[in-house]
């Protein structure tokens, strides 16, 4: 009788184990899959590091972007005609837009930004050659 | 209007040079525009008993405006003065006769969070000098802080200099002031720096600094040494640099350097080397080291090849604590060896 119970309170404790196990597993592998809703990224001698990011669409991603070099930059994301409209625009600051903020010398801001459609878009500094040399970034929006 | 041209006043530029005629203007800046401009600079070094004498001269070109120019420098100066009026000149004109000698003028030069210190500061007609030492961050948020639009690859090459020298001099040109003071088109200011220091060392680097990778870098680097000097890179044409001149410097030559304005100190006899510079923006990386010393081994850290050996404050703090335990040990050894010969023993009380 009492052995009987002893095994019934084994075996529960090895399914509840199994169960505990295979709930944080499942957790974990989908975390990993699921693209961050939250990026870092580091600006250092005029570029952007990483330089390719992946988001989750259409839920909050907040972008904190660091940079470290004693010049200002931005981060403007955008697709062609947002990068072109940007590009000859004469706006050097930058406010009240999530997917256009100013970045100055040795400072850290953050954006938090909705994409609302799957695709790969670029971020780039439009600063006066910047771009040219090599500030630009992308940004990969998983469905 | 593309934003690149509204940005207003320009950036910094490392050097420049003073030309009578148009055709041959000489120096390197980025413009109120934005735009670099490809004009070929040319410096003066002079090495005499520890001492570098540098030499360069800003060009009043007309406009309006404001220009600014940083220039690293391997030592504190001893002095920032106007310098004389003609020595790149003549400096020419001895290693270019036959094709040159109508020119008149070349000027020369070459271009942390918390602020950097002002050593020292110095206005010479419309130039507003300012010697700085902190490293890039400090510098480049000075500079900043002082209206100079610095350009992207600045942090870089900020960088590349404040590791191995933390000195430059910051020099703002305005062209509202020269035109006030009556300076004309053409008039050149000219600037002498006395620089205590073990080895020459020549700014290359800088002389690219806000161009594109592909843009051409040209440049004229006389020096004047006691003997005949080793530099690295080797002006063999490899890394674009080119010897043009390499020979004891004439009587005359230096007879006529030594009555210019501030050129006492020309010695009585020197060897002089001309050194062009004809590359790329990418392809120039290096410095200019020197060795004058007749050993004939420029330092390749002066040179940019390598990184200076780093000392972090973590590692001094190791091993002043490994001196202080190494110290310690060595009293308490001490103490124990007087004490074992001195203190009365109780063994037969």
């Amino acid at each position: 009788m009492a052995r009987r119970g002893i095994r019934r309170w084994a075996t529960a404790g090895v399914l509840a184990v199994a169960a505990l196990v295979l709930v944080a597993a499942t957790v974990l592998a989908t975390g990993l899959l699921r693209p961050s809703r939250m990026v870092e990224i580091d600006i250092h001698y005029s570029h952007y590091s990483p330089a390719e990011v992946r988001v989750p669409l259409g839920v909050p991603v907040t972008f904190v972007i660091r940079n470290d070099d004693p010049i200002d930059h931005e981060w403007i994301v955008g697709d062609a005609a947002v990068q072109a409209f940007h590009r000859t625009s004469a706006d050097v600051l930058h406010t009240g837009d999530p997917t256009a903020v100013s970045v100055p010398a040795l400072s850290t801001v953050s954006t938090t930004v909705t994409f609302t459609s799957a695709g790969r878009l670029a971020y780039i500094c439009h600063l006066p050659g910047h771009e040219a040399y090599g500030m630009v970034g992308w940004v990969t929006i998983a469905p | 209007m593309p934003r690149r041209l509204r940005l207003a006043i320009p950036s910094a530029f490392l050097a420049m040079l003073v030309a009578a005629a148009p055709a041959l203007a000489c120096g390197g800046l980025i413009g109120p525009n934005g735009a670099v401009n490809l004009l070929r600079t040319t410096t003066f070094v002079g090495y005499e008993q520890g001492i570098e004498h540098y030499v360069t001269a800003f060009k009043f070109e007309g406009g309006g405006g404001a220009f600014g120019s940083l220039t690293p420098l391997p030592g504190i100066p001893s002095s920032v003065e106007k310098g004389g009026d003609w020595t790149l000149q003549r400096l020419i004109r001895e290693t270019e006769p036959p094709r040159r000698e109508s020119l008149f003028a070349l000027g020369a030069a070459a271009a942390a969070p918390d602020s950097a210190q002002v050593i020292m500061q110095v206005k010479i007609d419309a130039l507003d000098i300012t010697v700085l030492k902190g490293g890039a961050d400090q510098v480049g948020t000075w500079a900043r802080d002082h209206g100079f639009r610095l350009p992207p690859d600045a942090p870089e090459v900020l960088d590349f200099y404040a590791k191995r020298s933390p000195i430059f001099l910051a020099a703002a040109f305005d062209a509202d002031a020269a035109k006030a003071r009556g300076q004309a088109i053409g008039d050149g200011t000219s600037v002498h720096v006395t620089i205590p220091t073990p080895n020459p060392w020549v700014p290359l680097r800088i002389l690219s600094l806000g161009k594109h990778a592909a843009d051409s870098v040209q440049a004229d680097v006389y020096l004047l040494t006691d003997r005949k000097p080793a530099i690295l890179p080797a002006a063999d044409g490899g890394d674009g640099l080119f010897l043009g001149y390499d020979q004891a410097a004439s009587d005359s030559l230096l007879t006529d350097l030594r009555s210019d304005r501030g050129m006492e100190w020309i010695p009585t006899s020197a060897w002089l080397t001309k050194v062009t510079i004809d590359t790329t923006a990418i392809a120039l990386s290096f410095d200019l080291a020197i060795d004058a010393s007749g050993q004939g081994a420029p330092s390749r850290v002066q040179a940019g090849l390598e990184r200076p050996p780093v000392t972090s404050p973590a590692t001094a703090a190791a091993l002043a604590f490994l001196f202080a335990l190494l110290g310690l040990g060595a009293l308490v050894s001490l103490r124990g060896a007087f004490g074992s010969t001195s203190r009365p023993t109780a063994a037969g009380a």
